[in-house]
Formats: structure tokens, C-alpha cells, sequence
């Protein structure tokens, strides 16, 4: 008798907030993050000085004699400074995140993270002061 | 291709952070700031020229060259995508990444060697 | 002392507006009080149109999750008295298309979460005549604090790349099949690590931390899953070096 209903399916309109390109200025914890992140480019910087070195040195006294002079001029100090900062930004939130990516258990028990993070710390002092004995000797 | 060198890369990512973390903070402190600023005595060309002959120094700057440079492409190729949300040049920043840390281990591996 | 509490609640009426607009109320500002009990308080007294999830008020059924102050909380498990003296800004889940007002659609996630298959996967189940499946305390702890997601979401609010990359599947979504993968009655790792080691899996995630920060229920995410990059990125280091090796 009657014809059969016919409905047509509705599709609410969603809302999706877009995502800004700034999105990481929006809460401190994001800006951490991206600094964190940003500390790849005083690395960068950092192992590029080291290759600079070899070269320097490969290429006979003078040339390293140069290259010192170099790292002696304010602009150089300057950087050097600052990418010192990053470089121990990054050291330090690596040590603290590495007990949460790597898991160590010692007979079914998890490590706590400070301990974790306290070897890390121990190694590091170690080894740094290992480098500067060697260094010192020549 | 790319895709599954992924675990590659960030296994040279993970190593190269810690070498970055364990290491960089004295080197750096000692060449770019210590000695410069004159707080500790520069050794003689001579005798650090004999320390990096020595095959176990060499290995030792290769690694701290090579490993930190995979670290830092990897962590600012991502930086790239997530800060700047430029992820659809993903071919072009690979490039630039990778190639740079390439180009870099490259070089370390024939200046170290140049050094017998 | 303060009478009553300002919240500004990010209202969106499909009908008749393109994006969401700010409305304000007034609430009772009573010190016991939860974020939702205001909420609740609006929709009965001040505006009955107002739209918004909830179920068990006491932090385990995950239904209530909100930006509150652009923060991804539990708003039944944050107090009036933390915001004062106000107002408190409250918003729907972020990173989600929001359906109405505080209400969004999280069919998107449900989608991501079958891809891991979060259950036990066994090579043979064992016959019922054999009894129970044995797990000693330590083995129950490896995975036990993954366990206890109850997809609020949180993390999905909180985490860029889920922002950045719609295809990620997510903290929850990883932290579950580590739930599982290190369950020891588990034998579906290899079969999670193939979705999980893809394009839209756990190498998105740069180890922002935030999910973490964010859970409620102390399942940490981030850990999950930089624990499951290792054993990925160990597992294809295996197979590669030692093909013979892997099944």
C-alpha cells in the first residue's frame, strides 16, 4: 500500500582543528621536545669539527697550526660555546631517556630507571676523564 | 627501498647518540673551548700525530666522525618533517641527510687511512 | 572565598556553524566537585544541548577524555580546585574530528587497534584437559602496567605525530601489542611486527614522551614502544645476517 521508506543516510559534518606549523609552540613539553631534537645540528657541527681536524692534521703542521688559530678567534669561541650547550642538552636527556628504551632485568627484576640513569652518568665521568689522561699524555 | 633500511638507520641513529652523549661533551669541551681559551696545554703536532697513528686511535675517530653524523641526519630528517611539515620533500631531505653523513664517512674513512 | 567558577567550553553545532566557538557558564564552585560534575551541572541547569561523553566517573572506563586548559585530561578525574580561580577551557580530544561539541569520533582508532590484534595469538591452543596457561609474578610483570589501558585516548591528544600523520597507529594502539607480544603466552610477535614494522607503524614515533606524560593509568607508551624498536630493528638485524636462522 505504501511505498517503502527511503532514508538517506546522514553524515554528520565533523570538525577537524587543523594542525599548525607552530604546533610545537603551543605547550612547553612540545617546544623541549623540538629543542631536544634540534641538538642534531651542534652533533652535526661537532663531528664535522672533529673531520676538519683530521684533515688539518693529515695535511702537516702548518695546517693544524692554522686550524687551531681558528678555533682561537671570537666568532669560532662563540659558537663553539653554544653548540657546547646543545651537545649537553643532549647528553643529559639522552642519559634519561635510554632507561626507557632499554630494558634491563637481572633475574626476572627490572632495573630501576635511576640506577639506569646513574651508570650512564658513572660512564660518562669515566670515560671522559679516561679521554683527558690519554690526551694529557699525548 | 628506503623503508626497510629503516631498522639500519635507526640502529646508526641509537649508536651514534650515545657515542654523541658518552663522548662529545669532553672532546668538544677540551678542542673548542679548554684549549682555545688556553686552560689546558695543546699537545705537539708530533705527538698527536703519533697518537692518531695508532690504528686503534683511528678506529676510535672514524667511529666518533661517523657515528654522531648518522645520528644527527636521522634526528633532523624527522625534525624537518614534524617542525617544518615538510614531509612531501621526503626525497629531497633524505638526499641532503643521509648523503651529507655519507659524504662525511667517506672523507673520515680516507683522511684516517691517509694518516699509515 | 569563591562562590562560583567560569568554564569556556568549545561549542560546535554542525547545523549551524562551520567551526567551533567558545561559550562561557558559570558553575557552583564546590571543592569535591570534578571537571565533569560542572559539565554535568550545565547540561542539567544552564544549557541541556550541551554534548559530551561520559560513563563511570572514576578514572577506568576512558569515556571522558577532554582538553581541559589544551592539557588531554580525564575530567572526571580533575578537580575544579586545581584551575582556580579560572575559567578553565575545555575542549574536545584533539587530533580527532569532533562529531558535536566535546564529542568526537575515535572510529579511527578502533580501526588501528584490530590492525595489531590485540588477543592472544597461539600456534595451537592448548585443550581445556591440559588446564590453565602457567605465569609465574615476573613473567606477569613484564607486561602487566601495558595492561591497563583503558583507551581514553589521552595520548593520542598529546601525541604530534598523530597530528602530523594521520596513517600512525598511535601509543595505545603500540602499547597494546607489546601488551600482548610480551605476554608469555603470547606467540603472535612475528605477526604484530610486520604491521608494526610498516609504514604507518612504530618508526613514525620520534620519542616525544608525551603519551606517557598524559596516561592516566601509568601504561607508558613511549617505553613500549621504543622497547619494541629494538626488538624490530634487532629482529630484521637477525634475519638479515642470519637468514637460516629466523622462521
Amino acid at each position: 500500500m505504501s511505498s517503502q521508506p527511503h532514508y538517506t543516510a546522514y553524515h554528520p559534518k565533523w570538525y577537524r582543528r587543523p594542525v599548525s606549523v607552530w604546533w610545537w609552540l603551543e605547550r612547553w613539553p612540545y617546544t623541549k621536545f623540538v629543542l631536544r631534537e634540534l641538538t642534531s645540528l651542534p652533533v652535526g657541527y661537532f663531528a664535522l669539527l672533529t673531520l676538519w681536524q683530521v684533515r688539518a692534521l693529515v695535511e702537516g703542521e702548518a695546517a693544524y697550526q692554522r686550524f687551531l688559530a681558528r678555533l682561537e678567534s671570537p666568532a669560532f669561541l662563540m659558537l663553539n660555546i653554544i653548540c657546547f650547550g646543545g651537545i649537553m642538552f643532549h647528553a643529559l636527556t639522552w642519559f634519561h631517556l635510554t632507561p626507557k628504551a632499554m630494558v634491563v632485568r637481572i633475574s626476572g627484576k627490572r632495573l630501576p630507571d635511576a640506577f639506569i640513569i646513574f651508570l650512564n652518568y658513572v660512564g660518562w665521568i669515566g670515560l671522559s676523564a679516561g679521554i683527558v689522561l690519554i690526551w694529557m699524555r699525548g | 627501498m628506503l623503508k626497510s633500511l629503516t631498522p639500519l638507520l635507526w640502529f646508526l641513529f641509537s649508536a651514534g647518540g650515545t657515542v654523541a652523549a658518552l663522548l662529545f661533551p669532553i672532546h668538544f669541551l677540551v678542542t673548542g673551548i679548554a684549549v682555545p681559551l688556553g686552560w689546558l696545554e695543546a699537545p705537539s703536532y708530533q705527538s698527536v700525530l703519533d697518537l692518531a697513528g695508532h690504528p686503534l686511535t683511528r678506529l676510535y675517530l672514524f667511529v666518533l666522525i661517523c657515528l654522531p653524523l648518522f645520528h644527527a641526519a636521522h634526528r633532523f630528517r624527522y625534525t624537518l618533517y614534524d617542525g617544518l611539515k615538510i614531509k612531501h620533500l621526503t626525497l629531497l631531505i633524505v638526499t641532503v641527510c643521509y648523503g651529507t653523513a655519507l659524504v662525511g664517512t667517506m672523507a673520515a674513512a680516507y683522511f684516517l687511512l691517509s694518516l699509515l | 572565598m569563591t562562590d562560583t567558577i567560569t568554564l569556556a567550553i568549545a561549542r560546535y553545532r554542525p547545523e549551524r556553524e562551520a567551526e567551533p566557538t567558545l561559550q562561557e557558564y558559570e558553575v557552583p564552585f564546590r571543592q569535591d566537585w570534578a571537571i565533569l560534575d560542572a559539565l554535568n551541572y550545565i547540561k542539567d541547569q544552564l544549557d541541556g544541548t550541551l554534548s559530551f561523553r561520559w560513563s563511570c566517573r572514576m578514572g577506568v572506563c576512558g569515556s571522558c577524555g577532554m582538553m581541559v586548559n589544551g592539557q588531554p585530561t580525564l575530567t572526571c578525574a580533575a578537580f575544579l580546585s586545581s584551575y582556580l580561580p579560572g575559567p578553565i577551557r575545555v575542549e574536545a580530544l584533539r587530533f580527532f574530528p569532533i562529531v558535536r561539541d566535546l564529542v568526537v569520533d575515535i572510529t579511527d582508532f578502533m580501526n588501528k587497534l584490530k590492525k595489531v590484534k590485540p588477543w592472544i595469538i597461539r600456534e595451537e591452543e592448548k585443550p581445556l584437559s591440559e588446564g590453565e596457561y602457567l605465569q609465574t609474578p615476573n613473567e606477569l610483570d613484564r607486561y602487566k602496567h601495558h595492561s591497563m589501558c583503558i583507551n581514553c585516548l589521552l595520548c593520542y591528544a598529546a601525541c604530534p605525530v598523530v597530528g602530523l600523520e594521520p596513517s600512525f597507529i598511535g601509543p595505545a594502539a603500540i602499547a597494546l601489542a607489546q601488551r600482548y607480544n610480551m605476554d608469555s603466552r603470547d606467540q603472535g610477535a612475528a605477526e604484530r611486527l610486520s604491521i608494526l614494522s610498516g609504514d604507518e607503524g612504530m618508526w613514525q614515533c620520534t620519542f616525544v614522551g608525551e603519551c606517557t606524560e598524559v596516561c592516566p593509568k601509568g601504561v607508558d607508551p613511549a617505553g613500549a614502544i621504543q622497547q619494541y624498536k629494538l626488538t624490530g630493528a634487532t629482529h630484521w638485524l637477525k634475519s638479515l645476517l642470519l637468514p637460516w636462522a629466523s622462521k
